[in-house]
């Protein structure tokens, strides 16, 4: 992979590199369309979590604040877009209005929780934000009384779809030829929007922003004593990675036209986090990495290990959802032995572990 | 000499508890521009803890800094950077596993500017900034003699070059004043002799060093004028050589009446 992004030393090669890989990702949802539809949904589900994934990456890979409750701003960012744009308000603003409308408020939640934490580290921490990931779910499920805002668990539906003017991000339809459907509309605009979160994430890593948080990371004290200051990039940090999980929770919801807390429990924060980690805290494209595997295996096996089952035993001996768990489970057990800082982990976390483990 | 205009640093009544300990009572001293201000004592008299007041790490008790004619007052270490005190550490405390360039590089911080957006847009000015970063970070690398080894990770680099290390990163933040904490702590003679010609340099070049140490022969050499402190107090503060020959701190380094009358007097 480096070679074919080595601009420099092989231009040519990373060049025909790019122009396949390119080509490979527009054509990419006409072919999982012959295969079904809800492969496409699936792709914009796992193009989404690389959107978290990388917020988060901000967080817990550049700054090292280790976050459990990131899944709460992705929350935030889909009510917001929810209550702008549905019939719960009679309200509908247009979708490019309302997700910097997300993203910022999602800001301020991130602020909000950055404020009363910037003292603690690591397992302290980690406590601090999985509460606040909770307290928000709690809210949405409850600010249904005395005055109906969030609807409670029944959550909020007829969520408006993209649009602008005339042309619907939700319909079928047929532009020279082609008959796109609305979730190979969305993959489009979530690509693009993917490929504008890499390079925000590429750049402010390499650059001063980055690399005051990775001293902070390194050394607090140190850092502190050099001049960063500690607690505005703390807080930017949790700004941005927070702004990144509103905005995807904008679209989250105007995908889904449906949205209840349900979809903001405690385990989407972890799966998120696994992503980052198992894909390889602070490498951009590692993060990106787990956030498809994390996306696609599951539901792979969803499709394959019950009627596997089926043909060998004659009947389903172990339910699907389990066997994915289970699976899951296992897989982490054996990057924690084999690859501890990640699939494709960032040239600093490689050091870092190996440091500890002298 | 004690004319305002040529103080950089002035200290008076610094005071600093831990519990029932005094670690620092009643220090006053000052720094003027252009020297190389020893802090010498025993183990445990209160040097570090000094530094640590000075840069804002622990807050003092009483007493005020007044540096370059304004107060030091509850500045945080990194305000106390930004105006122009830079540090390094007893026990060396780089990043340790970046590389040598890039920690220099994190001590410009302080001195540059580019934002969120500007690391985002990658504009001109910002491309221009992190240039001149890199330039700058590599120049402080030769100066301290470091820069065949800046792409090595600073774990990796050897004791020696660490400390160097560490004093490049604490020069990049532009300093007035240079506050090294035994910078000399292991090294060889040869090692030693080597780091006062950097510290003879680094005070040529417009810097004004403060310099904790127990190596009485670096101290002797190169330091201007010498603070004594012993259980938290000033003992003495001269000429390296007056205070060689003070007999209070004869006495707090060999052990005596005078050093004891001041246990009993702190406790």
């Amino acid at each position: 992979m480096r070679l074919l992004f080595d601009r420099r030393k092989n231009p040519r090669l990373a060049w025909a590199g790019l122009a396949v890989m390119a080509a490979a990702l527009i054509v990419l949802p006409f072919v999982l369309t012959s295969i079904g539809t809800a492969w496409v949904r699936i792709t914009n589900l796992a193009i989404l979590y690389c959107f978290l994934a990388l917020g988060l990456n901000i967080v817990v890979g550049f700054a090292g604040l280790l976050d459990l409750g990131y899944i709460a701003f992705y929350a935030v960012g889909a009510y917001v877009y929810a209550l702008l744009a549905s019939p719960h308000f009679n309200i509908h603003l247009p979708f490019w209005i309302i997700l910097p409308i997300g993203g910022a408020v999602a800001c301020l939640f991130g602020v909000l929780l950055g404020t009363p934490t910037l003292k603690l580290r690591g397992d302290y921490l980690a406590i601090v934000t999985l509460g606040f990931g909770e307290i928000i779910r709690i809210f949405l499920n409850n600010l249904s009384l005395p005055v109906n805002i969030t609807n409670g668990p029944q959550g909020i539906y007829l969520i408006d779809p993209f649009s602008i003017g005339s042309f619907s991000f939700a319909k079928t339809q047929t532009i020279a030829g082609l008959t796109a459907t609305g979730p190979v509309k969305y993959y489009y605009l979530l690509l693009a929007a993917l490929l504008v979160v890499i390079v925000i994430n590429l750049r402010l890593q390499d650059s001063r922003i980055g690399r005051a948080w990775e001293a902070i990371r390194e050394d607090e004290i140190a850092a502190r004593a050099m001049g960063i200051n500690t607690r505005n990039m703390k807080l930017l940090a949790f700004a941005m990675g927070a702004s990144f999980g509103g905005v995807a929770g904008g679209m989250f919801s105007a995908i889904q036209g449906f949205i209840s807390p349900e979809s903001f429990i405690l385990v989407e924060s972890i799966m998120v986090l696994s992503m980052v980690v198992l894909g390889g805290m602070g490498n951009v494209f590692g993060v990106v990495l787990g956030a498809l595997l994390l996306s696609f295996i599951p539901e792979v096996l969803r499709y394959t290990v019950g009627p596997a089952q089926e043909a060998v035993f004659g009947r389903t001996l172990i339910d699907p959802e389990v066997f994915r768990m289970l699976l899951f489970g296992f897989a982490l057990v054996l990057m924690m032995l084999f690859r501890p800082a990640g699939l494709w982990p960032s040239a600093l976390r490689k050091r870092e572990l190996e440091a500890r483990r002298q | 000499m004690n004319d305002a205009a040529l103080t950089l640093l002035s200290a008076t009544g610094i005071a600093k508890r831990f519990g029932g300990v005094h670690a620092l009572s009643d220090v006053s001293f000052t720094i003027r521009h252009g020297e190389i201000y020893g802090l010498i004592g025993p183990n445990g008299a209160g040097k570090t803890t000094l530094f640590n007041v000075l840069t804002g790490i622990y807050t003092r008790d009483q007493g005020a800094f007044l540096f370059d004619g304004e107060p030091l007052d509850d500045l945080k270490p990194n305000d106390v950077a930004k105006r122009g005190i830079a540090r390094t550490f007893q026990n060396i405390r780089l990043f340790a596993n970046l590389s040598a360039l890039e920690n220099v590089m994190i001590g410009r911080h302080v001195r540059t500017h580019a934002g969120v957006f500007g690391a985002i847009a990658r504009n001109a000015a910002t491309r221009a900034e992190e240039k001149a970063i890199a330039r700058r970070a590599y120049e402080l690398l030769e100066y301290v003699g470091v820069a065949e080894r800046a792409h090595d990770l600073a774990r990796h680099l050897p004791y020696g070059f660490q400390r160097r290390l560490e004093i490049a990163r604490a020069l990049a933040t532009d300093p007035r004043l240079l506050a090294l904490d035994e910078p000399v702590a292991g090294m060889n003679a040869t090692e030693t002799a080597a780091l006062a010609t950097l510290l003879r340099d680094i005070r040529r070049d417009g810097t004004t060093i403060l310099l904790i140490e127990h190596d009485m022969k670096l101290v002797m050499g190169v330091c201007d004028r010498v603070l004594v402190l012993d259980y938290g107090k000033k003992i003495a503060e001269g000429s390296a050589a007056d205070v060689r020959n003070d007999p209070a701190v004869i006495a707090a380094y060999l052990g005596g009446d005078i050093a004891l009358d001041l246990k009993g007097a702190s406790a």
